[in-house]
């Protein structure tokens, strides 16, 4: 194999999977850190910067870093990431405002509109206002936060947590336009912006349109419109019997809220197997323990009513069976069933809905008739209009929105001082020996055999009686600096120097997790089996390195290092450091600065 | 040595013996040697040694002397018995246990100081006894725990780490051995695991006077150019003769290579010691062809290691002796003490 480039950023930063996973790459073993020192405020700060929402999303993020964290390969469970950024959004300072950009003191005379106020919009204006865009935001609805205020219930996430980071951007002083929907994109454009954003969401729940539906049309109402509705507080209670069909997390919502709006037997019934649902694990989890049962393989096929008034659903049921080497679901052919119930649920999906924009502007339309949009630059086919969170590529979540957002916002930025939005900057990159002493480093590097917290939750019979009141309390910071001290620092990076190296294997006796093999090289598929542990995730890089003196390599698994230091502490040459990798993704208003390129330099280099 | 302990968090294939147990149930306290140090890549290797010949912990009993080297039983095989003697004074202690207890797996761990200097005339005495018993030498050409004087393993002209050059002739441990008659003798490289780890298996399962003399270089007295026992000097003028598998007793034995190319040989206890010959000429069952090879590549200023010698028939002290096959330490009173009528016979037949 090569030697490793780890002067290329993208090395280190895949070795800290969470920040590689999260999609606004948000630097998080930094932030546990921060916690662990009770150093909330920072650790908020971090969060910020990156993923714009730390309190709402320590509460909802649907955390792609957790599958992720490396702790799950280690022991069972990963680093409680998502909920010990809540840690540091409940702890931090009141001050903490004062640490954020102050609206800009000089205008650049530059408009930008962005339609929608969800998150990727706030993201787009955050991140332009600071730096002196004119950013004005259109939404129909009359507060800002998208279907972060109208979808997620309240017992996930309180309005108070919404409204002070919402808060948080409009001091920043947007121009709002609450309340004003935008009906026409050929007109709006004619307004003389000198840059879109679209940020509209998936707003369209799917309708089933099953027989029996239009006589009873009073019970059977669209998930995500009756969500919003009991957000808007226009709907107070649901029929004692519900019954919830779709296994997303749109489905978990409609059912744990219809337990606290007066229904006592709720179901979700899924079309598909239980694995298969969309739904995260803990939100199924949560439901269940709410006393929510899941059924599934039951695929509805009519409403069944009296006078008017529906009275249940019958279902077929259904079960997989491979066909030309795929799985399909069809009908088992068993008897249909039959559930009573006296309302419906639909959450069956969301789409996206684009009356508004006309077909003749010249934009480019997809098959699927969604408007062709750039992965990267979120640029759509008119150079000035461009997309972002659920409005690009389809519903998805809201740290999706947040990193969409950051991209346009460094795209219109990009535009509007002349430069080609292809030519993306670099992430900005740090990295710094954290020795302090022959066995003292800048971090807590003795990893905790502590298996993951729970989250306390307030009594489900509190939590049941209403809406409002939050179920999960939070870690206290004596749990949050517990949990915090599961993080493996993977951040702190294990580098070689084999200059230094004397192979005197001092590092590969003492490695707890037989991380580091000295051998002959090889090609990669032979090489990663006869390591000293074999190296079998094949999405964990080897870090391979020559010019050793009896001509071997050095290969490190990268896999399930514990980043504990122990190889650095047992080199008798420095040959081995532990150094502090820190990553920023550049936003706007950055983007001239230069690609940054870390420089490692051991400690211990003559 | 380190402030944490290492954790018990290890790699998700960890392998378990026989026994259940993975090789860090093997492990035993963190080293507190210089970082770097030869004699912990020696400890790493007896504890992949006891893993691999599925070796019941509680079975082995380590002893050791005095220095670095000496140390070392602390940091493998926790549950193991144990006794740390006074300097240079191991063999006998070994001996001891050995006699009051032969059915344990008597494991000395010794340095050069404690062997070759001091301890000397008790590594001799216990060599030719036939002590049961692996005997390992952690060999750095110095006292490193005193800060690096040269023993007597040290080659004469090697110099110092200050450049103090060594006017005495060296003792070389493994010719010492085979003329003491030693039954199972090798030497290695503490930064050579492939063959140490097979040596180390060998010779436990050895029944007789098993000595291994490990070049161990010390990275705080002796790892510098001049030296005789640095990683690179050893690296350089290292001469395997042989190449070495052991198969343990229950092991199912394939003979799946070409005749003439291994050589196999089976130990009292059933254990095979397969031998890939790498130096044409060796042969490591001709004690004084062994002799004359080892002396003219010392001459040479060859390191040979690799399994040097090896008698798998060996007697050991209590064939010489005869004793019981209880250990004398489980015989009751009564299989000890002989009743009065036994005296009053032997009286009556002095009168
Ligand atoms: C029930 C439910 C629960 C969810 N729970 C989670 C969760 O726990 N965690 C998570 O990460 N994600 C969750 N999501 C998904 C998440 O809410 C979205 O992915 C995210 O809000 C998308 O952000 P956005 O900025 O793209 O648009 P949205 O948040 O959808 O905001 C779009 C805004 O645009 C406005 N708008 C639309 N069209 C127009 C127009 N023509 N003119 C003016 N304004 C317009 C809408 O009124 C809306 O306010 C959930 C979704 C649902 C439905
Ligand atoms: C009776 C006695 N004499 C001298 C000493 C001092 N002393 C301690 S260790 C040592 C030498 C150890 O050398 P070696 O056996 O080679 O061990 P190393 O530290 O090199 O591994 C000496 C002379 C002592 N502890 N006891
Ligand atoms: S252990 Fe910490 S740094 Fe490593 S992946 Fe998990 S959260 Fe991230
Ligand atoms: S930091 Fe070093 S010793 Fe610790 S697990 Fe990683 S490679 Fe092994
Ligand atoms: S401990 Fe240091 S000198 Fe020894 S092999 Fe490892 S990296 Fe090389
Ligand atoms: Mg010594």
């Amino acid at each position: 194999m090569k030697p490793t480039d780890i002067r290329n950023p993208d090395y280190f930063h895949k070795v800290v999977d969470c920040q590689w996973a999260c999609p606004a790459h948000t630097p998080v073993p930094e932030y546990i850190r921060l916690i662990a020192a009770k150093r909330y405020t920072d650790a908020y700060l971090i969060n910020w910067k990156s993923n714009v929402f730390p309190g709402i999303l320590g509460r909802t993020c649907d955390r792609p870093c957790e599958p992720a964290c490396r702790r799950g390969r280690v022991e069972e469970e990963p680093v409680a990431i998502c909920r010990l950024k809540r840690v540091a959004a409940d702890n931090k300072e009141d001050s903490v405002a004062a640490l954020m950009p102050a609206p800009a003191a000089k205008k650049n005379g530059k408009r930008v509109a962005c339609i929608g106020a969800g998150p990727a919009s706030l993201t787009v204006a955050r991140d332009l206002l600071a730096i002196g865009y004119e950013v004005h935001i259109f939404d129909g609805d009359a507060k800002a936060g998208g279907m972060v205020r109208t979808q997620i219930p309240r017992f996930r996430l309180p309005e108070s947590v919404i409204d002070e980071e919402v808060g948080y951007i409009t001091r920043l002083e947007p121009v709002l336009h609450l309340g004003e929907r935008v009906d026409s994109l050929k007109a709006f454009l004619a307004q003389g912006w000198d840059a879109v954003f679209v940020g509209t969401g998936a707003p369209r729940g799917r309708d089933l349109k099953l027989p029996g539906q239009a006589e009873c049309a009073a019970n059977i109402h669209i998930g995500i419109d009756w969500l919003s509705n009991v957000s808007f507080e226009h709907i107070h209670t649901i029929g004692k019997r519900v019954i919830v069909l779709g296994g997303g997390n749109t489905a978990m919502d409609c059912c744990r809220t219809s337990r606290r709006l007066g229904g006592e037997d709720v179901k979700v019934i899924v079309r598909s197997g239980f694995d298969e649902m969309k739904a995260s694990p803990w939100e199924k989890e949560d439901a269940m323990h709410e006393g929510i049962p899941i059924l599934n393989f039951l695929n509805p096929r009519e409403f069944t009513h009296e006078n008017g008034k529906l009275t249940g659903v019958w279902f077929t049921k259904m079960h997989w069976v491979e066909e030309g080497g795929k799985k399909k679901l069809v009908p088992s052919g068993e008897p249909d069933v039959h559930y009573e119930c006296d309302d419906v649920l639909m959450a069956v999906g969301q789409e996206n809905a684009f009356p508004w924009i006309e077909r003749d502007l010249g934009m480019t339309f997809d098959k699927w008739d969604m408007p062709v949009v750039d992965q990267v630059t979120m640029q759509s086919s008119i150079a000035n209009v461009f997309f972002g969170g659920d409005a690009a590529f389809g519903p998805k979540n809201i740290i999706w929105a947040v990193a969409h957002g950051h991209e346009a916002a460094v795209s219109i930025d990009l535009l509007l001082t002349g430069e080609d939005v292809k030519q993306r900057p670099g992430p900005g990159v740090t990295i710094a020996s954290t020795k302090m002493g022959i066995h003292e480093w800048a971090y807590d590097n003795d990893p905790s055999l502590d298996h993951r917290f729970r989250v306390p939750q307030v009594e489900p019979e509190v939590a049941l009686r209403n809406v409002k009141v939050e179920v999960e309390k939070g870690f206290d910071p004596l749990l949050g600096f517990k949990e915090a001290r599961r993080c493996l620092n993977c951040d702190v990076q294990t580098v070689f120097a084999a200059d230094l190296c004397i192979e005197c294997d001092a590092c590969v006796d003492i490695c707890p997790m037989d991380c580091i093999t000295f051998t002959e090289n090889g090609e990669e598929t032979a090489l990663r089996e006869h390591l000293k542990a074999p190296a079998l995730n094949l999405t964990q890089d080897l870090y391979i390195a020559d010019g050793l003196k009896t001509g071997r390599i050095m290969a490190k698994d990268e896999d399930v290092c514990l980043h504990c230091g122990l190889c650095a502490e047992r080199c008798p040459t420095g040959a081995w450091d532990m150094q502090q990798f820190y990553l920023e993704m550049t936003h706007a208003g950055c983007s001239s600065a230069p690609k940054a390129k870390p420089a490692p330099q051991p400690v211990g280099a003559k | 040595m380190t402030y944490i302990a290492k954790p018990p968090l290890h790699h998700p294939s960890l392998e378990k013996n026989a026994l259940g147990f993975t090789r860090r149930d093997y492990e035993g306290r963190i080293s507190t040697l210089c970082a770097g140090c030869g004699h912990d890549s020696i400890s790493a290797a007896i504890i992949q040694a006891c893993f691999e010949i599925d070796l019941a912990p509680h079975r082995l009993a380590k002893f050791s002397g005095i220095g670095c080297s000496s140390k070392t039983p602390d940091y493998f095989v926790s549950p193991a018995h144990g006794f740390n003697a006074v300097h240079g004074r191991m063999p006998s202690v070994l001996t001891g246990a050995n006699i009051a207890s032969k059915d344990l797996i008597y494991l000395g761990v010794s340095g050069d100081g404690d062997s070759a200097s001091i301890g000397l005339g008790q590594f001799a005495h216990a060599v030719r006894r036939g002590v049961n018993m692996t005997y390992i030498v952690e060999n750095n050409g110095v006292y490193g725990l005193t800060k690096g004087q040269f023993s007597a393993t040290s080659d004469k002209g090697s110099k110092a780490k200050k450049g103090a050059e060594n006017k005495d002739s060296p003792i070389d441990l493994v010719m010492l051995a085979l003329q003491l008659g030693a039954t199972y003798v090798g030497r290695s490289f503490s930064g050579d695991k492939t063959q140490l780890v097979p040596l180390i298996k060998g010779a436990l399962h050895h029944k007789g006077a098993a000595i291994i003399d490990v070049l161990s270089p010390c990275v705080a007295f002796n790892n510098h150019v001049g030296s005789t026992k640095s990683f690179d000097y050893v690296r350089e003028h290292n001469e395997a003769v042989n190449r070495l598998d052991v198969i343990s007793p229950r092991a199912p034995i394939r003979a799946e290579y070409a005749p003439g190319e291994l050589k196999e040989v089976v130990q009292h206890d059933g254990s095979t010691l397969r031998l890939r010959k790498i130096e044409e000429e060796y042969d490591p069952s001709d004690r004084n062809a062994a002799l004359g090879y080892l002396a003219r590549k010392a001459t040479e200023g060859e390191i040979v290691t690799g399994l040097l010698y090896v008698d798998p028939a060996a007697h050991d002290l209590h064939d010489s002796l005869n004793t019981v096959d209880t250990p004398l330490n489980k015989l009751r009173d009564v299989d000890l003490i002989p009743p009065v009528s036994a005296l009053e016979k032997i009286n009556s037949g002095l009168r």
